[in-house]
């Protein structure tokens, strides 16, 4: 079971990856909550100094860009 | 076709077509508002509707290409080793002109400043540095270029840039000075008091370049589509002025001969919060009405490099006094650059 969660403190690029991630999840039928992490002192324990943040099962994938629905779900499957 | 070649390929056609358009507009307009719509030059309602038309389908084409090539640098922009490397090497001051120019050419977007902020400040990296990040982030910025590119030309843009990053230095260098790491929010002091040296690995980007280009060009078309409307309301505002307007009709308030002027102008323009694209079209015609350059480019500066919601953004992570010394010192520094620039240009 992954785990999967966005980093970022709001902003329309977060908003973006976050909502693409559900997507994705959503089109490969997974059944995993997506995190949402927007709290900044929060995120600072993982270190991240580019949002937004994807990090799957605590590795971080994407940082401080938004990846579409396509290239996320090549991550999760990988 | 594959999609690499049909991705290749669109960026051949559009690309040239969008120079050659950048290249033809003025004569592109005169031939639409002149000639097709039948306005006269001569009258004011002619040349509003045509400065319009000009300028913001310029000013879109300019921003549009400068974002993406923004995204393509910050998509490789390796910032955990600059900060390894400014934390680990002996700089002789160039930390400030690293962290400067870093700020100019990172990404729109101001929230990854707070966290970039925490960041370096982790990391052990001296707050004076820090702050010259911060001061550089929100003022050279790819939509502000753009603006000024489109409406200003390109020397005012590389003074803008120019003056912007040397702002960032001498500001984050003065405002070291002072030591003002107290003044940080607690659990902020924490962590730089238990900052050390993060391990050096991390993960790589795999995607490639080529699978990468497409999102980059969307979130360049994002950047466009999000600021169109101010750009547009903008635009349209210095449009009329700039018809209706008198010839020098500011000058008489707001003349080089007037000191006062100056920080009057840095002062009004720090609370403001409007962002680039519907502020420059104005000053552009402040300028061209009379208001001397200089004044004006102090003003643009107070406007985008600091306002209140950067400020409330910062009381996350310093205390008010803090802000208040960071936003007064880098004002009184506008000040002054303000008054060379007037005495130069």
């Amino acid at each position: 079971m992954k785990q999967i969660k966005v980093l970022g403190p709001g902003c329309s690029k977060c908003k973006t990856l976050y909502s693409n991630t559900v997507e994705a999840v959503h089109q490969l039928g997974l059944d995993v909550e997506v995190i949402k992490i927007e709290d900044i002192q929060e995120m600072i324990k993982y270190n991240v100094l580019t949002t937004p943040v994807l990090m799957i099962d605590d590795v971080v994938k994407v940082k401080g860009r938004v990846a579409d629905v396509k290239e996320i779900k090549q991550l999760l499957q990988a | 076709m594959n999609k690499k070649t049909k991705l290749l390929l669109s960026i051949a056609v559009v690309l040239p077509a969008l120079l050659v358009l950048y290249a033809y507009l003025h004569d592109l307009a005169d031939y639409f508002v002149y000639g097709l719509l039948g306005l006269s030059d001569q009258t004011h309602l002619g040349v509003s509707i045509h400065f319009f038309f000009y300028d913001t389908i310029k000013i879109l084409i300019l921003l549009f290409l400068i974002s993406a090539l923004m995204g393509i640098v910050n998509a490789y922009f390796p910032i955990e080793r600059l900060r390894v490397y400014l934390t680990t090497k002996k700089l002789y001051g160039m930390q400030y002109v690293f962290a400067s120019v870093f700020g100019a050419i990172t990404p729109f977007c101001s929230c990854s400043s707070i966290p970039l902020f925490i960041g370096f400040v982790k990391g052990g990296i001296p707050l004076g540095v820090t702050f010259s990040f911060l001061i550089t982030s929100p003022l050279v910025n790819e939509l502000a270029v753009a603006m000024f590119l489109g409406l200003f030309g390109l020397k005012t843009t590389l003074i803008y840039a120019g003056s912007g990053i040397v702002l960032g230095i001498i500001g984050g260098y003065v405002l070291g000075r002072f030591k003002l790491d107290r003044y940080l929010s607690d659990w902020v002091k924490q962590l730089q008091a238990s900052s050390e040296q993060e391990s050096e690995h991390w993960e790589q980007e795999r995607t490639p370049f080529l699978d990468r280009l497409p999102t980059i060009i969307k979130e360049a078309w994002e950047i466009v589509r999000r600021v169109l409307i101010y750009v547009v309301i903008g635009i349209a505002i210095g449009a009329a002025m700039h018809g209706y307007v008198p010839e020098h009709f500011f000058a008489q308030y707001l003349s080089k001969d007037r000191w006062y002027a100056m920080p009057l102008a840095v002062l009004a323009g720090v609370p403001m919060y409007a962002n680039a694209s519907g502020i420059i079209p104005v000053i552009q015609v402040f300028v061209a009405k009379g208001v001397p350059l200089g004044t004006a480019l102090a003003f643009m500066m107070a406007v985008v490099g600091l306002s209140l919601p950067e400020a409330t953004l910062l009381k996350k992570v310093m205390t008010w006094k803090l802000i208040g010394i960071f936003f007064g010192t880098v004002s009184i520094f506008i000040i002054i650059l303000g008054y060379l620039f007037n005495a130069i240009l």
